[in-house]
């Protein structure tokens, strides 16, 4: 399987390691009442979605990097990749309203 | 002999020796070891996997599955080998396999006199009870019965190489298809990859009698392949086989060395490619199926298309006088070819009664009798020698020593199935045609369903020009090479339903058409259950034959169309890849890289005895002579620290140099305790948590200036420290002004240690005073030169409890400052000490390693708490804060020692409360580590138990079931020595 990191380009995939599910977002407030709760299903609950799927990748054999990869997990297609991290600058993705997607999805 | 006067791609200038079961025979430059064998009259090569019948060659391609061999001999013994595929080389050494004690008369024959009872699913039913029986008595019984060949006596001599290719098009075959798409896209400037598994390009070219432009199919091969080699972007890879589709690459095997006897010094055996390319042509060709009849496996029954071969390409007549059994034109013309080569043919035999005039037309003019209507009903010899035939009038006999036998061609869809792609049926040819296919595949030629030659060359030149437009390459269909445009006519057939004797789909497992039946009869009707259930499809040619025509039954029985039944799907690799390809280099010591420390080569001097410790290669202890055991060394080297002085190389902690503004605010944010406030030159220990409150790693970080931040890891945790911190700056905290790299190779690290490590490291340092008592407090820490001018840190931290310093330089001053240090710890009697001393000390001194950071244990469990800010957010806390970590019957952290300080303790124990029942709710903790302390002269332990601190002076039972000890221990407080730290703040 090949990646296209957005730093090095399309680089096979053993250079990676994989974390998985990115769309979870480390809650904002720890000190809130729930925040166990809140911190509970950013850390164990995932999704085993089949189909399309946003997950982490760290270039660990190249940029070290870590890197957003949307991917089909019954075709092994990879429609996108972004740096991970919201607020980094990410001209080639230009839908900019990922990380805000899946703070919604979070708290849904 | 067989061999044909002339004709043939052989050179009959260069003879070549070789043996079979120890018998000399001679075959010719250009041979393969199956056409040598049928040029010196070798008809049976083999035994049947499980009824033991006699085999002969069946093919002259990788779908054999008959003539599989062992090749070479000791450790070079590869057994399973293809003998249709095997390249003859001199001196080849191959020995036929699963007979005993000979090929010629094989005992466990008799299983095929058995073979009524010895049916589908026949193990299972039969050898049932007792169920013990089965593991100890039958199943090797059966083993030993049915069986290929023998595995090499030794490790593998030889190697194997991995590498990796890209191009814009990978064209996979180089028959009239592949050759013409390869010149197709290589003449628009696209980069191309033609792979051929055969030794020589061609493919069908090389077997057939025909003319392209005028020409022979030969002639045409030279100059596509000139042409070929005349292009900078073209590679032609021979003898490489792509064995499977993977997602945006092809996996392929090149049999760099497998034609001689020995590779030559530094070539490998096999290389291992990875393709990466951006576009695919599947040029793989059609094979010729069988026809399932009674006695259809005896030696000297052929396929057509293989009996072409051997006559055309290898000038071999695999039979004197010949039949042929089919049901499709290409059989004839593979007769035809035979016949006019002086192999006759006595008669054709084709189930079709409509077989175009022309066709029968060549077999009327060369005198060939044909029977059309007719079946093959069986054959009899020990090689063949009798074929009965019905003929529609009766029954006949005809006295042959061949039979070439064709069921029609199926195209090699096997490479398009490998992302899930089913192939569908088609009707017209009775055949499964290409379905779905991987991403940036298309098919070209015989592989899909077009068989005739005028249409492969202009289905190749198609789909070549094709590829590289759709890469932006500018190519205009190519003008097809001039050629005939035959017809196949093929019929469906399949079974010879009045043949009496066994009828096999699948040769090489022993599947029957009798099998196919009974299994729908039983129940299994599904083509996976029909697998499953008689092992069709199993073997290594996993059902490249056979496949097709046991659907095509059991479709009959069930009576079912075949894309009713379903499709035979087909899985990577298409023909077998040895272990020792996928491994490459990565055998033994290779498995993974050494690493070394920087002052490996004087630890080795000393007479250092290396351990792996993570991936690195430590010293473990450094033995002298009259020290019969490690633990006299390591007593040795722990009393010497405790009272002197040692070193030890510690350049295996990792090491991440941090800067910036935001440092500190990042390092209360991983780790749990507060690092913001720490001043310039001092050095704090830290924990780190996992976001689940689980203790990740600890270690000590140093301010190195106001912006700038030395930090080390345990060895084991380095990489996923680094990953970790990298993860939490990208990913959660971008906004933070921290830059962070991986130093860990950067710089080797001396420890110095016991009471006199001063007066060594003012030994080594240019400016003693910088590293006074004063100057250079407990964790303290200084920029310093050694030796004379080289950079340097000095950190004064403790592992061993004693006083204490670790230097660090760039790692190319390593060695050279290990040796400064032995040097100017000479006076002090100073020893090198290894990890096991290390490790002693630790538990001496109650410092938490592996064993306590075992991904289990909260910070509090290792009694941490105390250390953990309760004024900042970090990793891990709020998690940290469940329930379940605040249970007071949580384990944690406590020192033990045997109430008979005779006894000794070994990690693992389990604490049970004196008088309990060694029950696990009886269970109050474990032993995490143990030690003999030489400093105490007993034995020691770490360990968690109920209560913690609270038990320290109980006494309770160490129990370890597994090693039969139970042994009372004293519980303490987690450092057995100096807990004041005395000797460190020294």
């Amino acid at each position: 399987m090949r990646i296209p990191c957005p730093y090095c380009g399309p680089r096979d995939a053993h250079e990676f390691s994989y974390l998985g599910d990115a769309t979870g977002t480390r809650p904002k407030n720890p000190s809130a009442p729930d925040a166990i709760l809140a911190f509970h299903d950013y850390v164990y609950p995932r999704g085993n979605p089949a189909g399309s799927h946003r997950e982490l990748w760290y270039h660990t054999n190249g940029c070290r990097r870590w890197v957003e990869v949307s991917r089909n997990t019954l075709t092994h297609e990879i429609t996108g990749a972004r740096f991970a991290g919201a607020s980094i600058p990410d001209a080639s993705v230009p839908d900019a309203s990922v990380s805000d997607a899946s703070e919604k999805e979070a708290v849904s | 002999m067989s061999r044909l006067a002339k004709g043939g791609q052989i050179d009959r200038s260069r003879p070549l020796a070789f043996t079979f079961d120890d018998i000399a025979y001679q075959g010719y430059f250009g041979d393969t070891l199956a056409s040598a064998l049928l040029a010196n009259d070798v008809k049976l090569v083999g035994r049947s996997f499980k009824y033991h019948r006699p085999r002969g060659i069946l093919t002259a391609g990788s779908e054999e599955p008959n003539a599989l061999v062992e090749l070479r001999s000791g450790a070079r013994r590869e057994p399973n080998t293809r003998a249709t595929t095997a390249e003859l080389f001199d001196g080849l050494e191959a020995a036929s396999q699963n007979r005993w004690p000979s090929l010629a008369f094989d005992a466990m024959a008799v299983n095929g006199l058995l073979s009524p009872f010895f049916g589908a699913a026949f193990y299972y039913k039969t050898f049932m009870w007792p169920k013990a029986a089965w593991e100890k008595l039958y199943e090797p019984a059966i083993r030993r019965a049915a069986g290929l060949g023998r595995a090499a006596d030794g490790p593998d001599p030889d190697h194997y190489e991995k590498a990796h290719a890209f191009c814009d098009l990978l064209v996979i075959g180089s028959g009239p298809a592949g050759l013409e798409a390869a010149l197709a896209a290589g003449r628009a400037g696209a980069r191309v990859i033609l792979a051929e598994e055969d030794f020589a390009f061609g493919g069908r070219l090389l077997s057939e009698k025909t003319t392209i432009e005028d020409d022979t199919p030969g002639a045409y091969v030279t100059r596509a392949i000139a042409e070929l080699k005349s292009f900078t972007n073209v590679r032609l890879m021979v003898r490489t086989a792509v064995f499977g589709a993977y997602d945006d690459e092809y996996g392929a095997l090149e049999r760099v060395a497998d034609h001689v006897a020995v590779p030559a010094p530094f070539q490998p055996r096999q290389r291992l490619w990875k393709i990466i390319p951006k576009r695919v042509v599947l040029a793989a060709g059609a094979m010729d199926r069988p026809i399932v009849f009674g006695g259809n496996d005896r030696p000297g029954v052929m396929h057509a298309a293989a009996a072409q071969t051997y006559v055309n390409r290898f000038g071999v007549a695999p039979a004197k006088t010949s039949a042929v059994f089919s049901n499709n034109d290409a059989a004839w013309r593979a007769a035809f070819d035979a016949h006019d080569a002086g192999a006759s043919v006595k008669a054709i035999v084709d189930v079709r009664t409509d077989v175009s005039p022309e066709i029968t037309g060549g077999a009327q003019k060369r005198g060939i009798r044909t029977i059309l209507g007719g079946k093959v009903v069986s054959t009899r010899g020990k090689t063949l020698g009798i074929v009965s035939v019905e003929t529609g009038h009766g029954r006949e006999t005809l006295y042959v020593d061949g039979l070439m036998m064709s069921g029609g061609f199926s195209p090699n869809v096997h490479l398009t199935c490998h992302h899930g792609g089913k192939p569908s049926w088609d009707e017209t040819i009775a055949a499964f045609v290409p379905g779905k296919c991987p991403p940036g595949m298309t098919v070209a030629g015989a592989a899909t369903g077009t068989f005739s030659l005028a249409d492969c060359l202009a289905d190749g030149g198609r789909k070549g020009a094709a590829a590289a437009r759709d890469l932006g390459f500018s190519a205009a269909d190519p003008t097809p090479p001039r050629a005939e445009s035959e017809a196949t006519g093929q019929k469906p057939f399949w079974w010879v339903h009045e043949s009496k004797g066994l009828a096999f789909v699948d040769f090489q497992n022993d599947v029957k058409a009798k099998d196919v039946a009974l299994a729908h009869k039983e129940g299994f009707s599904s083509v996976e259950h029909l697998k499953r259930y008689t092992t069709l499809g199993m073997a290594t040619d996993q059902g490249k034959l056979g496949n097709v025509a046991g659907l095509a039954i059991l479709a009959e029985v069930s009576g079912r169309t075949i894309p009713q039944t379903g499709t035979t799907m087909f899985r990577p690799p298409w023909t077998p890849v040895a272990l020792a390809a996928f491994a490459g280099h990565h055998r033994g010591p290779d498995f993974r890289p050494t690493r070394p420390t920087p002052s490996h080569a004087f630890a080795e001097e000393l007479g250092g005895q290396f351990v792996e410790a993570g991936p690195w290669l430590r010293a473990a202890y450094f033995p002298h002579r009259g020290e019969p055991t490690l633990r006299d060394s390591v007593n040795r080297e722990v009393l010497a620290v405790r009272e002197r002085v040692g070193w030890i190389d510690v350049s295996t902690f990792g090491k991440i140099e941090l800067s910036g503004p935001d440092v500190g605010a990042f390092l209360d944010r991983v780790y749990i305790n507060t690092f913001s406030t720490l001043k310039p030159g001092k050095v704090r220990y830290g924990v780190m948590l996992r976001e689940d409150g689980i203790v990740m790693d600890d270690g000590t970080t140093t301010r190195l200036s106001e912006d700038r931040w030395a930090m080390t890891t345990t060895t084991a945790n380095a990489g996923r420290v680094y990953q970790h911190l990298v993860f939490c700056h990208q990913v959660l905290w971008p906004e933070l002004d921290v830059r962070m790299a991986s130093t860990t190779e950067q710089w080797a690290q001396i420890a110095i240690a016991g009471p006199r490590a001063r007066d060594v490291l003012q030994g080594v340092v240019d400016d003693a005073a910088a590293v006074s008592a004063e100057a250079l407090p407990y964790m303290g820490a200084a920029e310093t030169t050694v030796m004379g001018g080289v950079k340097a840190r000095v950190f004064r931290v403790s592992f061993s409890g004693e006083l204490g310093y670790e230097v660090a330089v760039p790692a190319r001053h390593g060695e050279a400052l290990a040796r400064a240090i032995a040097k100017a710890g000479a006076a002090q009697d100073i020893v090198p000490y290894g990890l096991e001393a290390l490790a002693v000390m630790r538990i001496e001194k109650g410092h938490v390693s592996g064993p306590e950071l075992n991904g289990q244990t909260s910070a509090a469990d290792l009694g941490f708490a105390r250390m953990a800010s309760t004024k900042k957010d970090y990793i891990g806390r709020v998690l940290a804060g469940r329930e379940a970590f605040r249970d007071p019957r949580r384990p944690s952290l406590v020192g033990i020692k045997p109430v008979d300080r005779t006894q000794m303790l070994r990690a693992g124990a389990h604490f049970l409360k004196p008088g309990a029942k060694p029950t696990t709710g009886n269970d109050q903790g474990w032993l995490s580590s143990a030690t003999w302390s030489p400093t105490l002269g007993h034995s020691i332990g770490l360990g968690f138990l109920v209560g913690g601190s609270a038990m320290v002076g109980e006494v309770f039972r160490a129990w370890d079931g597994l090693r039969g000890t139970d042994i009372e221990v004293e519980i303490c407080a987690p450092c057995f020595i100096d807990p004041e730290g005395v000797r460190l703040r020294g």
